[in-house]
């Protein structure tokens, strides 16, 4: 493969194993997972062949991991200042932002890949329904994916990776409860209904939940690619503002 | 190639470049000078592409920078103030994605990133990490990323900027092997720089123009223009006689070395008949010279000159 979207991914996700921020990722990731899984979810005491105490607690995994991975993204460009060189060698900014976007997205995809010995057991304790782990699979990566894009909107507007963490964190567990009453009382107060519905249907948990229900609906894909390709768009527009500073 | 046409820059109130206009032709390299914050490396984002202007357009080999970005980014070799790199790669690695980003391939690649390496002397640290690179080094890659694609047009934001005496003469050496078919321009505030790579220097200050001309005509504009300057024991009979010579305007001692500087008058050549007469009175000279001019004093007048009537 060729062209300077690939060239820019693949120079973001070598930069990852560069250092041993992959490796402490990765390690923090599948423990979480498993503790989570084992413990909080009681995956043996439920007596079910399914991974549906797995895939729960996704979500809550995402909201701390995955604005650690987007918080670099574009902070330590501008920070490092070659943001400057990426952007004046001949690529366009929204090559460059897919680019590195789809280089963490990799990323994040290698460790939930990394999961898979949990699909393997569960076969083996007996016969789940591996078309539903399979959505659930395909849900998490996309939510994944929606995370990472605030992340990476956020990273474009500060030098400092740990407001990018932090407002990361916010915003994405805004959008993740967005369906539920600690958010919409928040606009049931004031704002008219439609506005409320419009919000309870931007949350990532219930187009989560819908997915890994086993059904990929069309619409689910497509709200959470609108959401990646809305905040990337939103990345490209803040680097292009906030460049001279 | 390079142009830039009334090209402005403006943060809110104030204007850190103002109306710039300048050619720069193949085979000329172009010395931007001007104090910091002046507007230089400003002024070299925007004809890089990095910034958009606020007015006025800048293009590079014909290719309008906001028009066809592309086209003129391609064109251009670009080191960016402070020659940022990515820490964590090896100078090899750095090469081979700033390559790919150039699309330059196969066989032609290879000899290219093998050409720069030669040429920077790259070749010791080529599997160490960038970022533990001492700062010559990490200039070099830079330079190195610069001129990878053999471009047509180099912009260099300080190129020589901490190194020490070897490495910026080995710098100034590259430049000047570069300059006969390329355009370049090269920010710096080192002045005897202008001197040893720039066939064209223009001063800038509060982001305007302030003075554009070549390296030997701005030293005519000195006040030691054709000036003769001299040691000697006898410190009190070499004044006097050199006040006596017709067309000596004055004669100053310098504090500190107690050089005697005499000054022609407008147009005047002063150092023959000086070195006569001083020949004739048996006066003991250790050294005797013609001044061509003094870069700085001619930087700090202009410059400040500018300064004094913004106070004003």
């Amino acid at each position: 493969m060729k062209g300077p979207i690939f060239t820019v991914f693949k120079r973001e996700l070598a930069s990852y194993f560069a250092t041993p921020v992959a490796y402490v990722f990765i390690v923090i990731f599948l423990l979480l997972a498993g503790t989570f899984t084992f413990y909080l979810g009681n995956f043996y005491e439920r007596g079910q062949a399914d991974l549906q105490p797995f895939f729960n607690f996704h979500p809550w995994l995402y909201l701390f991991l995955v604005p650690a991975v987007g918080m670099r993204l574009w902070s330590e460009e501008r920070k490092s200042g070659t943001i400057e060189l990426l952007l004046t060698l001949p690529v366009t900014m929204w090559q460059a932002v897919v680019g590195k976007f789809l280089a963490a997205w990799a990323f994040i995809g290698i460790a939930l890949a990394l999961t898979f010995p949990i699909w393997i057991t569960v076969n083996y304790l007996g016969s789940p329904d591996n078309g539903v782990i399979f959505a659930s699979y395909v849900g998490s990566f996309l939510m994944a994916g929606a995370f990472l894009a605030i992340g990476s909107c956020i990273s474009a507007c500060t030098r400092n990776q740990v407001i990018a963490f932090i407002l990361t964190v916010v915003v994405c567990f805004v959008f993740l409860l967005a369906g539920f009453p600690l958010v919409l009382n928040f606009f049931s107060a004031w704002a008219p209904q439609g506005l409320v519905d419009a919000i309870s249907g931007l949350s990532f948990m219930t187009h989560f939940t819908s997915i890994s229900k086993g059904v990929i609906d069309l619409r689910d894909l497509i709200y959470f690619l609108l959401i990646i390709a809305f905040w990337l768009y939103a990345s490209a527009v803040v680097i292009d503002l906030k460049k001279a500073d | 190639m390079i142009e830039t046409r009334q090209l402005t820059k403006r943060y809110g109130d104030l204007t850190a470049v103002d109306n710039i206009s300048f050619k720069v032709e193949p085979g000329q390299v172009l010395g931007f000078l001007g104090p910091n914050g002046a507007g230089k490396s400003t002024t070299m984002k925007m004809i890089a592409g990095f910034l958009a202007p606020t007015s006025g357009s800048a293009s590079v080999c014909g290719h309008d920078v906001g028009d066809q970005p592309l086209k003129a980014k391609s064109a251009l070799g670009y080191l960016p103030e402070g020659a940022p790199s990515y820490g964590e790669m090896t100078p090899r690695e750095f090469l081979a994605f700033i390559a790919d980003m150039r699309a330059l391939s196969g066989k032609h690649r290879t000899q290219r990133i093998d050409d720069v390496i030669e040429r920077l002397h790259l070749n010791g640290v080529l599997g160490q990490p960038i970022e533990t690179l001492s700062k010559g080094f990490k200039r070099r890659v830079g330079l190195a990323q610069a001129i990878i694609h053999d471009p047509a047009v180099l912009i260099l934001d300080e190129p020589t900027d901490g190194l020490d005496p070897n490495q910026k003469h080995e710098v100034r050496s590259l430049i000047n092997a570069m300059a006969k078919d390329k355009t370049i321009v090269v920010s710096t505030h080192i002045l005897e720089e202008v001197h040893a790579v720039c066939t064209r220097a223009i001063i800038i200050a509060q982001g305007k123009v302030l003075a554009d001309a070549t390296p030997a005509e701005l030293e005519a504009r000195s006040r030691y223009h054709q000036a003769v300057s001299l040691t000697t024991t006898n410190i009190a009979a070499a004044k006097e006689a050199m006040s006596r010579v017709a067309d000596v305007a004055a004669v100053e001692i310098d504090p500190q070395d107690h050089r005697l500087t005499a000054f022609p008058k407008p147009g005047k050549q002063i150092f023959g008949p000086i070195s006569d007469l001083l020949k004739a009175q048996g006066i003991p000279v250790s050294e005797l010279q013609l001044e061509s001019g003094r870069m700085d004093e001619v930087f700090r007048t202009i410059t400040q000159g500018e300064k004094a009537e913004a106070h004003a």
